[in-house]
């Protein structure tokens, strides 16, 4: 894990982003996360040839906060979208950026058949445990237990299921060069998070097939907390459930086997601190 | 204007019999249109195409509901296509397998052995080929010529020769065997 | 993926092909770049064609996952600025409205091609008309339009699907075919056209900024309430100008003709051939067979002669465009409908029966 931990640099806006005040709560981390992907494009000189592709949910408006052109998806169909433009334009570096209830509810096909086929697109994929924009009902990964709009009594696994693990699912696709987990509830997890999504960008620019970030994130408002509660519910009640780490990484285990690689998606820790 | 419906099961080539005829009916400058039946199987189940020749004037119905001429291949499809053919049209009856003569006086029929004949000359799927040498010999929409020129469409180059022979084949029978029931 | 030699067949001279593969090639011959399918009987004959063909001309095929997937790949490649097209039949095409629906909004030009089997739900794999509600009145959600072209023949088919690429660039909007099953299966000659297409400049494509220009952003998402209603208006007015420049229609009225018929597709050419019989029997009748479903051929029904009595619309469906059959003539004449469906199509003695009816000439008794 030690690899790919950076310093942030600081500080001056990122070129890729945007300045315009975002529809964002206060305390959401989409803010950071949108910087660290900026950055990452500004660094790697994507801007002029990135096309990004916004979903439905939150993240709904992302047109509006990179430099880069932007495509709006319908909900779930970000990957075949980017599909749709990759293909056309493979020169081009194509993204998305979606939420759980996007991404792994409504798109989950879309996301796997991406994956499969070795798309080289990049996918930055946030886990926040809830649909945000809908007012706060449950997504595919919400905690057992945890109360939301839908589940005011806590999901109940008997009735809903459990959380999915998509980043451990995707990992198994033979297509998938690059899948992590990382979070963003301290500066070193967000250092870490940068260090995926530029390791993600840099899999599809040498052309090596799928990459995705799966990225914990909070919702302070629909999680009725405060941000600071957030990032600590984040750390206490999410990671146990979501070990982070590196799932896929085509230089590292490139030719690993399918299965092999769902073992080790098994066996993955959640991330110590660097060396 | 002659509309032609060719009938059978799947296997016995019913579908690149009618587009040979399209083919040919297509060199001698004719309009002309092709329709196959379509269902799930794919393979075994019944089959059967329209084809459609006209001189000058544009084809309606591409589907052949009333024919001028048919072949029929086995039971079923005499069972269903012989009412269907138009008074004072043609049908050409493989009687290897129609399992019983047909039973028209209004029409021309002619019944061929074309399985048993075809499995003489050496392979089973030319019994079509046969009866279609008849059908143009009948009813001379076609030539037989612009069939053999055809061949080269629909089928592989090895297997050109083998349905010459089994489309002359046809010819002669139409020829020289009188019809089984004249009109 | 290997190029191998060019199968294309040779242009300018009639070569006989299926309707499914002679829509494939005329669109590859209109300049298509891309196609995103999936199968499902009676068009599954496209896609494979396409399959063989794009590689040779260097254009991209690929199988979806799923008929929505394939309409998103669609969006994704429109709005990166190439011609692209998608097909299915009509339960994927229902699948495919959300995405349509998108396009439209986002104002990306591509074609959508539903070769129409019997519904509802499943329904068969036989040919149908039923889905012309869906294409012409909508389809998906909110206010929008299409051009549906209805073809009749392959060479029709062929000609239309170069066309809807044109329409579909000339106004940034989706265009749709809408064929059906006997047309997409049976096979009939059809000369391609010999020359290139035109190229088509598309600033607002996000082909990436290449150090060129400021974002371009492709979108139907208007938050603001006023903007939103600004940019309905502003498609508004490109339907209009659809409307009123893009009506084609074919019309036979024969001095004296007692019966109009009305249909398109495959169903025009059964009533053509019931039109032929009517002739030989004394009596007079007419075809109006609207090519452009949306727009409709209103003008088609204004000044048809006073020996008219009545109008007889056919259809592969329960009567749908019957609808704007009597909308066009607003009370005028009388309309009647004959219609089969699930997957069985109407034959030409029984549109005959239809006619003598529609003329006050119950069977038997014109002779």
């Amino acid at each position: 894990m030690s690899s790919i931990v950076e310093r942030i640099p600081v500080y001056e806006p990122p070129k890729s982003l945007s300045d315009v005040s975002s529809h964002y709560c206060p305390g959401c981390t989409h803010g950071a996360t949108h910087r660290i992907v900026a950055e990452v494009m500004d660094e790697l000189g994507l801007t002029d040839k990135a096309v990004g592709i916004a979903s439905v949910g939150c993240s709904v408006l992302a047109y509006n906060y990179f430099e880069c052109d932007m495509q709006q998806a319908a909900h779930g169909r970000a990957p075949a979208v980017a599909t749709g433009v990759k293909r056309v334009r493979p020169e081009l570096v194509v993204w998305t950026y979606q939420g759980d209830g996007d991404l792994a509810s409504i798109g989950t096909n879309e996301v796997i058949h991406a994956a499969l086929r070795g798309e080289k697109i990049t996918v930055i994929f946030i886990n926040n445990a809830i649909y945000g924009m809908t007012g706060g009902q449950a997504a595919p990964t919400t905690l057992i237990g945890q109360k939301t709009a839908t589940t005011p009594f806590g999901r109940d696994k008997s009735w809903s299921g459990s959380p999915i693990h998509l980043s451990e699912m995707l990992a198994l696709q033979e297509g998938a060069a690059f899948i992590a987990r990382t979070s963003t509830h301290n500066p070193a997890h967000l250092g870490r998070t940068r260090a995926a999504i530029k390791r993600a960008f840099q899999t599809q620019l040498e052309g090596k097939g799928f990459s995705l970030v799966e990225i914990l994130s909070t919702c302070p408002t629909n999680w009725g907390m405060t941000p600071v509660e957030a990032l600590k519910w984040v750390e206490e009640q999410m990671v146990p459930v979501y070990p982070l780490g590196i799932f896929k990484d085509w230089q590292a285990d490139g030719a690993r086997s399918p299965a092999a690689a769902g073992a080790a998606a098994k066996s993955a820790k959640p991330a110590e601190g660097g060396k | 204007m002659q509309e032609v419906l060719i009938a059978g099961f799947g296997g016995q080539g019913i579908m690149s019999l009618g587009q040979l005829l399209t083919y040919a009916g297509m060199a001698e400058g004719k309009q002309v249109s092709w329709m196959p039946s379509y269902g799930p199987e794919q393979r075994g189940g019944a089959a059967n195409c329209s084809v459609v020749l006209a001189d000058g004037e544009d084809i309606g119905s591409p589907i052949v509901s009333e024919p001028d001429a048919a072949i029929v291949m086995n039971a079923p499809s005499l069972d269903k296509f012989e009412p269907a053919v138009r008074q004072g049209g043609f049908l050409v009856v493989n009687s290897s397998l129609s399992g019983r003569p047909a039973g028209r006086s209004d029409i021309t029929v002619l019944e061929i052995p074309a399985t048993e004949l075809a499995g003489e000359m050496g392979n089973a799927r030319v019994a079509g080929m046969i009866a279609l040498g008849a059908l143009v010999e009948l009813t001379g929409m076609v030539s037989l010529q612009s069939l053999v020129d055809s061949l080269p469409k629909v089928l592989k180059a090895q297997l050109v020769p083998l349905n010459v022979e089994a489309l002359g084949r046809g010819q002669t029978l139409a020829r020289e065997g009188a019809p089984a029931r004249a009109r | 993926m290997t190029k191998s030699a060019s199968s294309a067949p040779a242009g300018g001279v009639p070569v006989l092909m299926k309707g499914n593969e002679a829509l494939g090639e005329a669109a590859i011959r209109a300049g298509c770049r891309a196609f995103f399918g999936y199968p499902i009987t009676p068009q599954s004959e496209l896609p494979a064609y396409m399959a063989r063909r794009m590689p040779e001309e260097d254009g991209v095929f690929l199988q979806a996952e799923s008929e929505l997937a394939a309409i998103n790949m669609v969006y994704g490649a429109a709005g990166a600025g190439v011609r692209v097209m998608t097909s299915s039949s009509s339960p994927g095409i229902s699948l495919k409205q959300e995405g349509i629906s998108y396009i439209a909004g986002a104002e990306l030009p591509a074609v959508i091609v539903n070769i129409m089997r019997g519904g509802p739900g499943l329904g068969s794999i036989m040919p149908g008309q039923s889905d012309y509600f869906q294409a012409t009145k909508g389809g998906g959600h909110g206010d929008y339009r299409l051009v549906v072209y209805g073809p009749a023949t392959v060479q029709e088919l062929v000609d239309l699907t170069i066309r809807a690429f044109n329409v579909a660039d000339r106004y940034r909007s989706p265009v749709m075919i809408l064929g059906d099953g006997i047309l997409g299966q049976m096979m009939e000659p059809v000369v391609f056209p010999t020359e290139k297409p035109a190229e088509v400049a598309k600033p607002w494509a996000t082909t990436g900024r290449q150090g060129t220009r400021g974002r371009n952003v492709v979108n139907s998402l208007y938050l603001a309430a006023e903007e939103l209603e600004a940019h309905n208006l502003r498609l508004q007015a490109k339907f209009a100008e659809m409307h009123s420049n893009e009506v084609i229609y074919e019309s036979i009225i024969p001095e004296g003709a007692e019966v109009v018929c009305v249909a398109y597709g495959t169903t025009a050419r059964v009533v053509k051939s019931a039109i032929a019989m009517a002739r030989q029997e004394g009596i007079k009748v007419g075809l109006i067979r609207p090519i452009s479903l949306w727009p409709f051929p209103d003008e088609a029904f204004v000044n048809l002669p006073d020996t008219v009595r009545s109008v007889l619309t056919v259809e592969m469906s329960a009567g749908q465009m019957v609808e704007d059959v009597r909308l066009a003539l607003n009370g005028r004449l009388p309309v009647h409908f004959y219609g089969r469906m699930g997957g069985m199509w109407p034959i030409p003695r029984d549109v005959l029966a239809e006619i003598k009816k529609a003329a006050g000439r119950e069977a038997g008794v014109a002779r």
